[in-house]
């Protein structure tokens, strides 16, 4: 038989009981869409818990401490090497982290105490306060999604963005118990974009004293000879923005107020609680508490990781939680899968059910078709046309409707993401593989299930059906 | 295949040839075909060896249960023999696959029945399209064939008109078509004017001589009235409890003009 009359006769058919292989279709269709909404929420979620890790800069970075502040007894014994002797985390540390091919970006985990005031108001206005430095990188981060005025114009530029919290300290507005109600109004964020503050901190000033010779019997009795000199400065800085949460700079440090470009910060050479390690530790020169280096690419992370602890530090990196966070979502969406093609299952049973039905009611014409010349193959292929429509069919009705749901959630979802100020996102992602693969499954599932019937109809004996009633 | 199956077709198949002379459309050797009910097992054909010549007309006679219907269905390559050999037009249908012998539906013979089985939810026009869809028939040329074969039977009017709507004259001259559009050289008729009066019942007889005449179609008929066989067929052959009873020539055969 030919590809036309194949189609025609099918077609024919799928026509004639008209009711009944819509509502199969229709079934399958339902199937199809729940497949369709569950894996896109599955996807959708996936894709954005990774891009919401991913921004936050988690996962292509790697925290650099030295091993000089652990203790062997509490950290870093298990994975360090002992043939590696502890060495201080400074700039030599840092250049040879910089040059590893893999690594983009290096910089200090930045923070320091200072005094901040709007300029014009009485030095007894000062506040005293946590200021941290930002690496250019953290642009991207969720914390610049909503921020009021923007981030600084170059690395070095003598500007700050400032926390929401310490912004209505500064506007003499009360602070609000969540931190996501510390969002300013345009009116109050403008009373200080663009203003000039002044940045009062301690600097640190190196002396070029040399290391006092080792005493011979263990600690000298007096070691009065400071290792830095501190003075206290001034700076003005232009605000330039103002953000409700803390972006991610590799480690929390709680409640810093104000934020510097990190070159700009680290120019300044301010007083840092590592510098204590200087002043114990004549000689040593400047150190960071911790280096945050940044890998181009989150599948170097480890191998940079190994490269680092070779060298003698202590490193953290949040890889190892990533394997476990997508190893959590290639289980969700098998169960998501699963639950999907339940639905599936029962549209499977539906197109057995009305194919076995079509059989009976069209014995006859079966029968008829055979006395004409229809080979067994013929019939079966008529019967395997018309499953495989109802799949095709259905299967394009429930993209479409799996889609329309998803989309409808998504909608709602955001509505109340909105209602709550928060940022609305897209949890549901329907890629063209889906589409394509949720298709495929079922015209393959329609076929399988006309496996049956289309075998039964082929076998039906001529004379049988052709009998007078 | 038990082997004693396969040495009976072999042993019919050498009775045929050397009885066949060249002139036999149709010969069946020993065709055995049992129906199994229960337990017991009913010989719906029992060692019937018949033969129909090309451009013939052989009526099968019997009662009800004689197993006409049954041979018919056996030389129609609808049902398969138990033992024995269907030899048409030098083919045994005993060893066809179930491919073949559709193919052989398809193009060898043409067949009517007595409840007409046209396809309900079918025009005319499609019914009669039907058997060359199986026969892969080209669609420019089924237009034309199916016009030839329904002005044949004179229905040329009625081509988008459903079963339903035709007289049973009608619709089994619209079987007669549809038996026809493929251009069998057989035309099996299963007690064709059963379910028609009399002067309709006529009307198709002249048909199906006419089709015998001019387009030199062997046909084989089933009947039950006598009469009827001894109108039109040229050989009668009588069958009992699946039997062959006996065969005659008929000289009774009506000559002259046909009666439209």
């Amino acid at each position: 038989m030919r590809a036309y009359d194949l189609v025609e006769l099918a077609a024919r058919n799928l026509r004639e009981s008209g009711l009944r292989n819509s509502l199969t279709t229709l079934g399958i269709g339902v199937g199809v869409a729940s497949l369709v909404a569950f894996l896109s929420l599955g996807i959708g979620l996936q894709e954005w818990a990774n891009r919401q890790l991913g921004r936050s800069g988690l996962f292509d970075s790697v925290v650099v401490t030295s091993r000089q502040f652990r203790s062997p007894r509490f950290g870093g014994g298990n994975d360090s090497s002992p043939a590696t002797p502890p060495k201080p985390l400074d700039d030599a540390a840092r250049k040879s982290f910089a040059q590893m091919q893999e690594v983009v970006d290096v910089y200090s985990n930045f923070s320091a105490v200072g005094e901040l005031r709007m300029a014009g108001t009485a030095p007894e206005d000062s506040h005293f306060t946590v200021v941290g430095g930002l690496p250019e990188s953290a642009r991207g981060s969720e914390a610049f999604d909503d921020v009021q005025g923007k981030f600084f114009s170059s690395a070095e530029a003598h500007e700050v963005v400032l926390m929401a919290d310490f912004a209505r300290t500064l506007l003499n507005l009360p602070e609000k118990e969540l931190a996501a109600e510390n969002k300013l109004t345009s009116d109050e964020a403008n009373q200080l974009l663009g203003k000039e503050i002044i940045f009062r901190y301690p600097e640190r000033q190196a002396q070029d004293v040399p290391p006092p010779p080792p005493p011979a019997n263990g600690d000298p009795q007096s070691d009065s000879v400071p290792g830095v000199n501190i003075v206290r400065k001034v700076q003005t800085l232009k605000i330039v923005g103002i953000v409700n949460a803390e972006p991610y700079r590799g480690m929390r440090n709680g409640r810093t107020s104000a934020f510097l470009p990190i070159a700009f910060a680290e120019s300044l050479n301010m007083m840092q609680p590592i510098d204590i390690s200087s002043i114990m530790r004549p000689g040593q020169g400047k150190t960071y508490p911790a280096l945050i280096v940044r890998v181009a690419k989150s599948k170097d992370v480890s191998h940079v990781e190994d490269e680092i602890k070779k060298q003698g530090f202590n490193t953290f990196s949040i890889m190892d939680a990533s394997k476990n966070l997508t190893r959590f979502f290639r289980v969700l969406d098998t169960f998501l899968l699963v639950f999907g093609s339940l639905a599936l299952a029962v549209a499977f049973l539906g197109i057995v059910n009305t194919l076995v039905m079509a059989i009976l009611e069209r014995r006859r014409e079966i029968g008829i078709m055979k006395a004409l010349g229809a080979s067994d193959g013929d019939v079966k292929r008529i019967f395997f046309f018309e499953a495989g429509t109802m799949g095709m069919v259905g299967g394009s009705l429930g993209v479409a409707l799996g889609w329309t749901i998803g989309r409808i959630i998504n909608t709602l979802t955001n509505f109340y993401l909105q209602r709550q100020e928060m940022r609305t996102e897209n949890f549901w992602v329907v890629p063209l593989w889906l589409v394509l693969f949720s298709l495929g499954f079922s015209v393959f599932v329609s076929l399988f299930a006309g496996l049956y019937p289309a075998s039964r109809a082929a076998r039906l004996d001529p004379v049988q059906a052709l009998r007078h009633d | 295949m038990a082997p004693g199956r396969s040495n009976i077709k072999r042993k019919a198949i050498e009775e045929y040839h050397l009885e066949a002379n060249g002139t036999e459309a149709v010969r069946t050797v020993s065709l055995v075909r049992y129906y199994k009910l229960g337990r017991s097992v009913i010989p719906a054909v029992d060692g019937v060896s018949i033969a129909a010549n090309r451009g013939g007309f052989v009526a099968l006679l019997g009662a009800s249960g004689s197993g006409k219907s049954t041979l018919l269905n056996l030389i129609a390559g609808l049902d398969r023999p138990d033992s024995g050999a269907i030899v048409v037009e030098g083919q045994n249908l005993a060893t066809l696959t179930s491919a073949e012998l559709a193919q052989y539906r398809r193009h060898t013979v043409g067949m009517v029945f007595q409840s007409f089985n046209l396809v309900p939810k079918m025009t005319l026009y499609e019914n009669v399209e039907l058997p060359m869809r199986f026969a892969e028939v080209r669609r420019r040329e089924r237009k034309e064939r199916v016009r030839e074969a329904l002005e044949r039977v004179g229905l040329s009017d009625r081509m988008k008109h459903r079963p339903s709507e035709m007289s049973g004259g009608e619709q089994q001259r619209a079987a007669l078509a549809r038996a026809l559009v493929n251009r069998p050289k057989i035309l099996l008729a299963d007690e064709p004017t059963g379910n028609l009066d009399s002067k309709t019942g006529t009307e198709i007889m002249d048909l199906i001589t006419e089709l015998n005449k001019t387009l030199e179609m062997t046909v084989i008929m089933v009947t039950h009235e006598r009469s009827l066989a001894e109108r039109y067929a040229d050989k009668l052959v009588f069958l009992g409890d699946g039997k062959l009873l006996g065969e005659t020539e008929n000289s009774k055969k009506r000559t002259g003009e046909l009666v439209r």
